[in-house]
């Protein structure tokens, strides 16, 4: 075989892998899609994103609205973001700008050990440690609840955070920097008003997907939000978010029954929430790139 | 003082010449005060991995024995050992790699050796980047909807290496994409001088100096794997099976999802609680180690690069 057909075929072949992919991506949408949609035959799609009831597996009157479900995700996900995100930025700030080498050298793998905790560990210690002590610090009837889950999975944005945040704020172009020690600023200055609001592209870029990452997570709500399908009503209120109700559900939704759709459906908002939430993050980091001082 | 030493965290630029007045003093003592909250955010950091990790450790250590790590589970689950989880999360993560890593280490070759920037390229990334947000429950029911019903697989090991595989592979793509990143232009330039072809220079030159990198890659992705439930609960685990997986299509246990069952559906959730922290403990030493050794791994890859 002659040599530039050789080249030729490997190059091929290696597009041909990487628009794998691309095709994974659609084949889980296509997927989704297919087993979701059906859901919109026996119930429309006003009462199923708004509707107040879920009671799927009621037999006289089966409900299918996940306003409840939404509402505990989005309020879970906020919840711990207020929690995550001074949390994060501030352990971000930390390793790129304060942090000498060798500290630096010991957080920064800390910072990643939390993130490869396994999801269903820290739902573990949730359940075990967290929850009775809520219970009994804040004399509330149920440990297993909208706050506990929140600072369960703040836990698990943080190190997302903090990693993007931290890339971003390392970016920050030097002499922007030496530039406000020049005037006379302080470290702290510089930082605030020089070097954060250059990295704030990033930044916002390390919330979205922290945030995306809380939304999605799934064993830490299964095992300790509560589980009531319910609008909470406080912070104690025991909630189940859209994931929490797809994996404790599907095991016992019969094959391609109302329930599976309906679950299937569920997890096609989720998913498309987290496509906006990854699309958004990725518009921040191309439109707002800091590419020297003189975008600024 | 040099920039260096500003740059790196010291002490704030001392104003020697002017004179130190009230005001530089709040400012000082401003600054002082914001970053000594920097390092109170720090220690909450490494307390909560201190506390969540010294927490299972103390209560899990006295669970684990020989019998514990090479026994089956006996006594509808209240009693014996976790040997068929071991195995199950073993043979499901490896097998997840075995997938993910040719596919993904291909995908990142393409994307950072052949890939000329444009609108095809645009759509690649953004595709793997989102592929990387999608929640691994999501990733559960495609693998419930496409491997296990419509390719008719069951709910089997090789349902679950598909599903973790697709997991992993954006894993596998960034980690590898750095790892090329890494590898110095000057190093493929002097191949191409010596007349070796674009191939020739990836599979001689670049892909041995990236290979530490990608090693790293693939012990994070089989981590991931290990320590994933939502998307093997409904494609490969199962709650409990008296034998041991024989085949591609057996169904097996696995340590997360063995942990979540044991603590929140059993009939006996209090008394099986120290099995619940001894299989806890047995996967975040599992999951931690292998971090651990990537993370290690990776610092003396870069001090030798740094040579």
């Amino acid at each position: 075989m002659r040599r530039s057909t050789k080249e030729i075929l490997i190059k091929r072949a290696f597009l041909a892998t990487a628009v794998t992919s691309l095709a994974v991506l659609a084949l889980i949408m296509i997927f989704l899609f297919m087993e979701g949609l059906p859901t919109f035959s026996f119930v429309s799609v006003k009462d199923f994103l708004f509707g107040f009831d879920w009671y799927p597996t009621d037999e006289a009157n089966p409900a299918y609205g996940i306003l409840p479900l939404i509402a505990a995700s989005g309020s879970v996900t906020a919840l711990s973001s207020l929690l995550a995100i001074p949390l994060g930025v501030m352990t971000a700030v930390y390793l790129a700008e304060i942090a000498s080498p060798r500290v630096r050298a010991v957080v920064k793998p800390v910072v990643e050990m939390l993130a490869s905790l396994p999801s269903v560990v820290i739902g573990f210690f949730g359940m075990v440690v967290m929850a009775p002590f809520l219970q009994d610090f804040f004399d509330i009837p149920i440990g297993l609840n909208l706050s506990n889950a929140a600072l369960m999975l703040a836990f698990m944005s943080v190190p997302t955070i903090a990693s993007v945040s931290e890339d971003a704020i390392y970016a920050v172009p030097r002499d922007l920097k030496e530039a406000s020690f020049a005037l006379g600023a302080t470290h702290l200055e510089t930082l605030l008003r020089v070097t954060l609001p250059a990295a704030l592209s990033g930044i916002g870029t390390a919330v979205i997907l922290g945030m995306s990452r809380a939304i999605g997570e799934t064993m830490v709500v299964l095992m300790v939000a509560g589980g009531a399908a319910v609008i909470p009503k406080s912070l104690w209120s025991p909630v189940r978010p859209m994931p929490a109700s797809i994996a404790a559900e599907m095991a016992e939704a019969p094959f391609r029954g109302h329930h599976y759709h309906a679950l299937f459906a569920t997890a096609m908002v989720l998913f498309l929430v987290t496509l906006l939430f990854n699309i958004l993050a990725d518009y921040f980091s191309h439109k707002h790139q800091q590419s020297g001082a003189a975008s600024l | 003082m040099s920039t260096e030493a500003i740059l790196s965290g010291s002490p704030a630029p001392r104003q020697s010449l002017s004179i130190t007045t009230g005001r530089d003093r709040a400012r000082r003592t401003k600054q002082w005060l914001a970053f000594m909250m920097l390092r109170g955010a720090i220690l909450v950091v490494a307390a909560a991995l201190v506390v969540i990790v010294g927490f299972l450790l103390v209560n899990g250590i006295s669970s684990l024995s020989l019998s514990f790590l090479t026994e089956a589970p006996r006594n509808n689950m209240t009693e014996g050992g976790i040997w068929p989880c071991i195995l199950g999360t073993l043979l499901l993560s490896l097998g997840a790699m075995a997938v993910a890593l040719p596919l993904g280490v291909a995908s990142a070759i393409y994307l950072h050796e052949y890939a000329l920037p444009g609108r095809l390229m645009r759509v690649i990334r953004l595709g793997v980047n989102n592929l990387a947000g999608v929640p691994s429950v999501v990733f559960g029911l495609f693998g419930l909807g496409l491997f296990v019903t419509a390719m008719g697989l069951g709910v089997s090991l090789a349902a679950g290496w598909l599903t973790l595989g697709a997991l992993c592979l954006p894993v596998i793509i960034g980690t590898t994409e750095e790892a090329l990143r890494s590898v110095p232009a000057t190093y493929r330039e002097a191949s191409l001088a010596l007349g070796g072809t674009k191939w020739q220079t990836i599979w001689r030159v670049v892909l041995p100096s990236a290979l530490p990198g990608i090693l790293t890659g693939s012990i994070l992705g089989i981590s991931r794997a290990a320590g994933e439930t939502a998307a093997i609960m409904f494609t490969a685990a199962v709650f409990y099976t008296p034998k041991m997986p024989n085949s591609i299509f057996s169904d097996v246990m696995a340590l997360p999802y063995h942990i979540y069952v044991l603590a929140t559906a059993g009939t006996e959730i209090e008394k099986t609680r120290p099995i619940q922290y001894g299989t806890a403990l047995v996967l975040i030493a599992l999951v931690l180690g292998m971090n651990l050794f990537a993370i290690i791994l990776r610092a003396w890859l870069q001090r030798r690069g740094h040579r």
